[in-house]
């Protein structure tokens, strides 16, 4: 048991993460492998296409699943699967790249004006109050509209947007926290910059918040991507965007050849719910209040009758009973 | 209530008496004894001490009296806690739940955590005068109001209705103790009162016990690392380690001559106002054992400067030495036999 | 060498504004004055110790002395260097020379970095190389095992915690430490080692410290001489001996009556002075002195008009007491 024990601890931090995932978490994990299938899908997605994503097979339109088209073909004879598949390239690159970019700069914004405070807190606050009383989709909708439709328009404008929102103030409160600790002024007694003082202590201490945050952007990117490309601000035809696949073209076909929104829908629900489970988990995992397991922590802080919450917690609910 | 008010009859009657307990906590490391056959008693109206270091058990000890512990991951695992002569652990919650707070009553370190931040002082004193003593809200509020008198809260008909928040630290630890008097409690567990407050702030609040103690003749026990607290407000000590009991004897006996090693090195390696200011202090090695992975024989061996053969193999049994005096040390046996 | 002042402290304050209102409607209401003009020196070599209660000001003098906070009103020469008078960059740099051990050392311990990379991080904010040899180096001085340097901080117990951060503390080769009620938060036992470990480094590396704790027997036992300070001013300093034998403010007198002597018989022998009441809040200072609605002696009508000085004893004498009566 002992041993056991310490060979856990020795363990790389990320590892024995993805060990609690597995074992406390299975729904969490099962997400954490529909976004690696995913992943892999849209990397090798010109190897694992049967066809091209614009072959057009004019002889075999609106066929349903047959040996040669699994999924069937749509209205011009594009093999589904193929087109799904590099779907699922399009959906990763813009997910990824949005949530990057929004969670970054949230970070950035947020660590910078909860370190800060002050005046440069107040100018990113009210800054951020402006965007979050302008409704998204309306500012998404009318940049597209000025750029005209694309992948790269689509990414900087839903980045920056999610970005420069109520993310700052998430990452700001956290970060407001953890400066009360007493090791960010140890940092400053030392002589430490304030910049390195952010890098070497906030950064590390806002992570989990942070990763949380990015698998729940990774997932609002790509329902925001479909929606723009169903109403025809995505991802221009003919690229195989799964919104754009689910429009005019699905919707028209729907009576005489359903599986042409099916498959493509199907593969929305999944990804998405995919990626909201394993942000859900990875939310309590990286709670720092759980950390170490079970219990341990709290029977360390009762046997050591010190200070702090737990044990007082316990307490305060004993109280209706012997008040 | 009237049978249970201070009766003449017993000066030296046995109010509390704890017989071998042991309080466990299932880790996955395995069991943490965290008590580990715990004995000692208190007579009506003395004052009694529990010392010792953190982890050694003793606020455990205090909670297991109540049952408070959490379960699972703690367990009672055996022993006796009779009180008046009544097993505790062999109640029901219901009758549980009529003692704590009425008949025995206990403070915390932290009063601010202890105090319900939304409620008025009034309502959280009266709640109790109503639930348990059967008061009306006018008799209550004049309960209340004598109560924060008695503890020394000035302006109390004004204060009474006010936030905890707007009391500071010494004045919350007051209304605690208010509240723990509120039913007349028979036995008061104070379990580190004043560690996060001023020394001239303990020194207020200690002298209240005490006072309260010597008026009413509520009997009291003291949980504390604090030697000096003990040589002030403490009749008899009981000093833990690692769960066990390793010395017990009154309070004179203590600083006069410790039997066991590790109070005589616990005393030493305070620095004290008495002594001169150069005098170096004894420093006691290591650190207290990790109670999953208790040494061998007398737990304290590793760290003791007289340890024998016989403490590596096998545990000292609780020995009387003298009077009032008991000791668990094979070295000392040797002295006294 | 040994007669050197290494700090030098002239009417310092530092006042905190109590604002109302948010952002750019913030406006200042009052001021809460945690230091108010204090006045003392330390030697090279030698201990001055800072006793007093909660919200006193002793922290904020040690912060002060470090220069952490801005806008610190008269003069903190260190080396005779005004460090009030330094941009934040040369404050920093200036930080080398002058280190804090904390009071509370999990909460000092940034908890996801090894041990060692706490213990280099100096060395990291000055831009120096962060030498294996060295950090080993450091952790045998705190007499911890260099071993330990890839686990975390709560992997330690609180002693060996305390040890840490005195080892971050050592790790620039500083002269003066300023110790922040370095075992208040320690056990009986463990207080002491720490302690004996404060003591023999002092000895080892010719070190200056400011010792603040509440603990007014700890405090005697390690420095040379001892500051009294009630709402941000000082009471009364001596030298240890001076102040323990014969206190002359009935604060200090009422602070030392109220520690019990581990000796029931001894005890009971001394003389008790209670003080009534809380300490007032250092915004809304008593007039007069300061220590006047709650002192046992109150003896004039001056005390509660006119606010005593700190002026030493006889001409010459090294006990300045800030008392009318004394």
């Amino acid at each position: 048991m002992d041993a056991v024990e310490k060979e856990a601890k020795k363990r790389n931090y990320a590892v024995n993460m993805l060990v609690r995932l597995v074992k406390e978490k299975p729904l969490g994990a099962a997400g954490a492998v529909v976004l690696l299938v995913l992943l892999l899908v849209g990397v090798f997605a010109n190897v694992l296409a049967p066809y091209g994503y614009n072959d057009m097979d004019l002889s075999a339109r609106l066929s349903p699943s047959s040996p040669a088209h699994i999924l069937g073909t749509d209205n011009l004879g594009r093999d589904l699967l193929s087109r799904i598949i590099y779907g699922a390239r399009i959906s990763m690159i813009v997910g990824f790249s949005v949530a990057l970019i929004g969670t970054a700069l949230a970070a950035v914004l947020g660590i910078i004006s909860g370190y800060f405070g002050g005046a440069v807190d107040f100018v990113i606050q009210r800054f951020v109050d402006g965007m979050m009383c302008l409704p998204s989709l309306i500012v998404v909708l009318t940049v597209v509209a000025i750029t005209g439709p694309g992948l790269l328009p689509i990414i900087l404008v839903l980045g920056v947007e999610g970005g420069v929102g109520g993310r700052v103030r998430v990452v700001r409160g956290a970060v407001i926290a953890i400066k009360r600790n007493l090791y960010v002024e140890a940092s400053r007694s030392i002589g430490a910059t304030s910049l390195r003082t952010m890098a070497e202590h906030i950064l590390p201490n806002v992570m989990a918040p942070v990763i949380v945050m990015f698998t729940t952007s990774l997932g609002s990117a790509i329902i925001t991507e479909a929606t723009l490309s169903f109403i025809g601000l995505g991802i221009p035809p003919p690229e195989p965007s799964w919104g754009g696949m689910l429009s005019l073209s699905g919707r028209s076909f729907m009576l005489i050849a359903p599986w042409m929104a099916f498959w493509p829908g199907l593969c929305l629900c999944v990804a998405v719910y995919g990626v909201n489970v394993l942000g859900d988990a990875l939310r309590d995992l990286l709670d720092p209040r759980l950390e170490g397991g079970s219990g341990s922590y709290k029977i360390k802080k009762m046997i050591g009758g010190g200070f702090g919450g737990g044990i007082f917690g316990r307490r305060r609910r004993q109280k209706p009973e012997n008040t | 209530m009237a049978e249970f008010s201070a009766g003449e009859e017993g000066k030296n009657r046995k109010i509390l008496e704890i017989k071998n307990l042991r309080t466990h906590f299932h880790t996955k490391a395995g069991p943490l004894k965290a008590v580990d056959g715990l004995s000692y008693h208190v007579y009506k109206g003395e004052s009694v001490g529990v010392v010792g270091e953190s982890g050694c058990g003793k606020s455990i000890s205090a909670m297991s009296v109540l049952r408070l512990i959490p379960n699972p991951p703690g367990e009672i695992v055996s022993g006796e806690i009779l009180f008046n002569g009544q097993d505790l652990l062999k109640l029901t919650e219901q009758e549980m739940r009529e003692i704590r707070g009425n008949r025995i009553a206990m403070i915390f370190q932290e009063p601010s955590a202890s105090l319900n931040p939304v409620l008025t002082v009034r309502r959280q004193l009266s709640e109790t005068l109503e639930l348990h003593r059967g008061l009306d809200k006018k008799q209550s509020l004049e309960e209340s109001i004598r109560l924060l008198k008695q503890v020394g809260i000035p302006d109390a008909e004004r204060r009474v209705h006010d936030y905890p928040f707007q009391f500071s630290g010494g004045m919350q630890q007051r209304i605690m103790i208010a509240m723990g008097l509120s039913c007349k409690p028979e036995l008061l567990i104070a379990d580190e009162p004043t560690t996060s407050l001023d020394v001239t702030i303990q020194a207020q609040l200690m002298e209240l016990i005490d006072d309260l103690r010597r008026t009413s003749g509520i009997s009291v026990i003291i949980i504390t690392h604090n030697l000096g607290l003990v040589a002030r407000y403490v009749d008899r000590v009981n000093v833990m380690y690692t769960g066990r009991l390793v010395e017990s004897c009154s309070t004179q006996q203590l600083f006069d001559g410790p039997a066991h090693p590790y109070t005589s090195a616990l005393l030493a390696s305070v620095p004290r106002l008495d002594s001169p200011r150069k005098k170096s202090m004894r420093v006691i090695k290591g650190l207290p054992p990790d109670l999953t992975r208790l040494p061998s024989g007398c737990s304290f061996h590793p760290r003791c400067e007289s340890a024998m053969d016989i403490c590596r193999k096998e545990i000292p049994p609780l020995e009387h030495i003298a009077g009032d005096h008991y000791c668990a040390c094979f070295f000392d046996h040797g002295k006294y036999l | 060498m040994e007669n050197e002042r290494i700090l030098d402290v002239e009417n310092m304050s530092k006042f905190f504004p109590i604002a109302s209102g948010g952002g750019a409607f913030r406006r200042k209401t009052a001021d809460l004055r945690a230091v108010d003009g204090i006045s003392f020196h330390i030697m090279k070599g030698e201990t001055l110790g800072i006793v007093g209660e909660s919200g006193c000001g002793k922290t904020t003098t040690g912060r002060c002395v470090l220069r952490l906070y801005d806008n610190i009103k008269g003069t903190v020469s260190f080396e005779g260097t005004d460090l009030t008078k330094l941009g934040a960059e040369q404050a920093r740099r200036a930080r080398r020379e002058m280190q804090m051990i904390f009071q509370d050392p999990m909460a000092s311990l940034d908890p996801r970095m090894t041990v060692g990379k706490i213990i280099g991080e100096p060395f990291r904010a000055h831009g120096e190389p962060e030498r294996k040899d060295e950090i080993a180096e450091l952790f045998r001085m705190v007499e911890l095992d260099p071993n330990m340097a890839g686990r975390y901080p709560h992997e330690f117990s609180g002693g060996q915690r305390q040890r840490i951060g005195i080892a971050r503390a050592l790790a620039l080769r500083p002269k003066f430490i300023v110790c922040d009620e370095p075992v208040s938060a320690l056990d009986v036992s463990v207080q002491a080692q720490i302690i004996a470990l404060l003591e023999g480094l002092r000895e080892e590396l010719g070190l200056t410290y400011l010792f603040i704790a509440h603990d007014l027997s700890v405090v005697r036992h390690i420095s040379d001489r001892v500051a009294v300070m009630y709402l941000g001013k000082i009471v009364e300093i001596t030298r240890s001996d001076e102040l323990y034998s014969n206190p002359l403010h009935p604060y200090t007198l009422a602070l030392l009556s109220a520690v019990p002597i581990p000796n029931p018989r001894l005890d009971r022998q001394r003389r008790r002075v209670m003080l009534s009441g809380d300490v007032p809040s250092p915004v809304n200072l008593p007039r007069g002195c300061r220590f006047n609605p709650r002192c046992p002696k109150r003896a004039s009508g001056l005390c509660s008009e006119v606010e005593p000085e700190l002026k030493p004893l006889s001409p010459g004498s090294d006990h300045w007491v800030a008392c009318h009566h004394a």
